[in-house]
């Protein structure tokens, strides 16, 4: 589990993170959502120690991660595996020796044993096949599934992926969603998600934390994210037209008085819409 | 660049080579990037070292016998004073001048390209020493081959001299010969590898430095490319004044 207490980071006088606080469960999916700009690579960021908050405290099992000695600091971060927006593959190796990487250099396993995790970790995200290619050779979607192996390659306890879907395809996308819930629920990782794609947050989100320009503005689960109340959380979620017509066809088919209004707009459109057919 | 800037890019490399300079995580990552650094930045180096030596110590020979012939010098002083200018200054700091170009825009680029690509933070993430992991290996590799291509470039230098002798005939090759032989100092062949791998020090070091400190995207990258050649070559003809003014002056 990571808590997260009254976290702020500033720069240079300016206030990027304002105070938030949160909890992140073991063996869930964790979602940080909010618009570009919002402080959500920022919270990531500060979360694994590649940047240094201004104030408050990040707990890894109840350890202060920011109070930790550079020794301790170090065996911390053994147990993380990152997955990076552009997948940070390193260019001169295979996609096989990417994934050895981290268990060349921290595992004290013989290197058949190693080779053989690393086989192991390649045929969990199903790119056996690709293990002698460079990345350079292969796919996007590819080189995201190559990050996921190599961050699950020394078995890590928590799991950080920052925007896993920005660039892919829709099904790629989902693909790549499936596999980060999967490895979740396999591994009994804490995984945490940062992504402003609305699909893979209603996919596997089980909790979710949105930010808005720093301030955490909302937080809960999927299943209420729909029916939220919360203005700059509506303007975000239903700013895809997508989900616009989700909520307006939950309205019909609740017919609730509340939602009166929805249905009548909705019907009005379709009625539009028929009329430029 | 003003001085605060400067002094602070010292500071930021100081402290930079303090996590550099550290023991390395594991022994066995480690010797596996210096061999490939020294096929990469040595290696692969020898090709231009032995063109340039070769063209640029016939054309010494060349200009000095057309330009020292008086009557009052013996002609072997053409072997000699090729040998003292190839030994002392050229295969050292000209040489090196010329790798500043090939090995540290190589080493900047790399770097600095990983770093936009996040592949230093992954490193980071992973509990390594980035700047150990990359740097060290680097700046070990070339200085521990500098001495090679040194003695490259000497030989072949000199090699120069003797192939356009032997096709001009001026001075005639057994004359080029004995003064490459003539008042020879074991010494200055110590000193100029020493040297060398000073410089060897500084080129892969401080492009590393700008490489590492990169932020921004491709064109951040091309910029600290370019800024490590020059510093590069300014502070190895700083270094080399200094240099020659202790050890010979």
């Amino acid at each position: 589990m990571i808590e997260v207490k009254n976290l702020i980071k500033e720069f240079e006088g300016r206030v990027v993170l304002d105070d938030i606080s949160a909890n992140f469960q073991k063996g869930a999916v964790n979602m940080i959502i909010g618009k570009s700009g919002s402080g959500k690579s920022v919270f990531l960021k500060c979360l694994v120690g590649l940047i240094r908050p201004t104030s408050g405290e990040i707990r890894y099992g109840g350890r202060n991660f920011l109070a930790m000695k550079n020794r301790e600091m170090k065996r911390l971060r053994r147990d993380m595996g990152m997955l990076f927006q552009g997948s940070a593959l390193f260019d001169s190796k295979t996609v096989l020796e990417n994934v050895m990487f981290p268990l060349d250099v921290f595992s004290r396993k013989n290197q058949r044993e190693r080779r053989k995790r690393a086989e192991f970790c390649l045929e969990r995200v199903n790119l056996l096949d690709a293990a002698d290619l460079f990345p350079s050779e292969i796919s996007g979607g590819m080189m995201k599934r190559v990050a996921i192996a190599r961050a699950i390659a020394l078995n890590p306890k928590y799991l950080f992926c920052d925007e896993p879907n920005s660039g892919l395809d829709p099904k790629t996308s989902q693909m790549i969603d499936e596999l980060i819930q999967d490895i979740t629920r396999d591994f009994n990782m804490t995984s945490l998600v940062v992504s402003h794609d609305m699909n893979s947050v209603m996919n596997i989100g089980d909790y979710i934390l949105f930010l808005n320009e720093g301030i955490k503005e909302w937080e809960g689960s999927k299943e209420h994210i729909m029916d939220s109340d919360n203005d700059k959380l509506n303007d975000f979620v239903f700013a895809s037209d997508l989900f616009k017509k989700i909520k307006e066809a939950d309205a019909i088919i609740t017919g609730n008085e509340a939602n009166e209004e929805n249905r009548k707009k909705l019907i009005q459109r379709m009625e539009e819409e028929a009329k430029d057919l | 660049m003003t001085i605060t800037g400067s002094l602070e890019n010292i500071g930021e490399y100081a402290l930079l080579m303090k996590r550099v300079l550290t023991p390395p995580d594991r022994m066995r990552e480690f010797f596996r990037e210096f061999f490939k650094e020294m096929y990469k930045l040595g290696v692969n180096s020898i090709w231009i070292v032995v063109i340039i030596s070769f063209f640029i110590g016939a054309v010494i020979v060349m200009q000095i016998a057309l330009n020292v012939a008086s009557p009052l010098l013996p002609r072997f002083t053409v072997g000699a004073v090729s040998r003292e200018i190839i030994l002392l200054e050229f295969s050292s700091t000209i040489m090196c001048l010329i790798l500043s170009g090939k090995v540290g825009s190589n080493v900047a680029t790399e770097i600095g390209t990983m770093r936009i690509t996040e592949q230093v933070d992954a490193l980071e993430i992973m509990g390594i020493n980035s700047a150990n992991y990359l740097i060290l290996p680097k700046i070990t590799a070339f200085v521990a081959f500098m001495p090679v291509l040194v003695i490259f470039s000497m030989f072949l230098g000199l090699y120069g001299g003797y192939v356009i002798c032997y096709l001009t005939g001026t001075p005639p090759v057994s004359t080029y010969v004995y003064g490459i032989q003539a008042f020879f100092r074991e010494s200055f062949v110590w000193y100029s590898i020493i040297k060398s791998m000073i410089f060897g020090f500084i080129i892969a070091s401080v492009a590393a430095y700008y490489g590492y400190s990169v932020r921004g995207g491709a064109l951040d990258v091309g910029r600290a490319s370019t800024d490590s050649v020059v510093i590069n070559s300014i502070l190895i003809l700083m270094t080399d004044l200094v240099f020659t003014q202790l050890a010979m002056g």
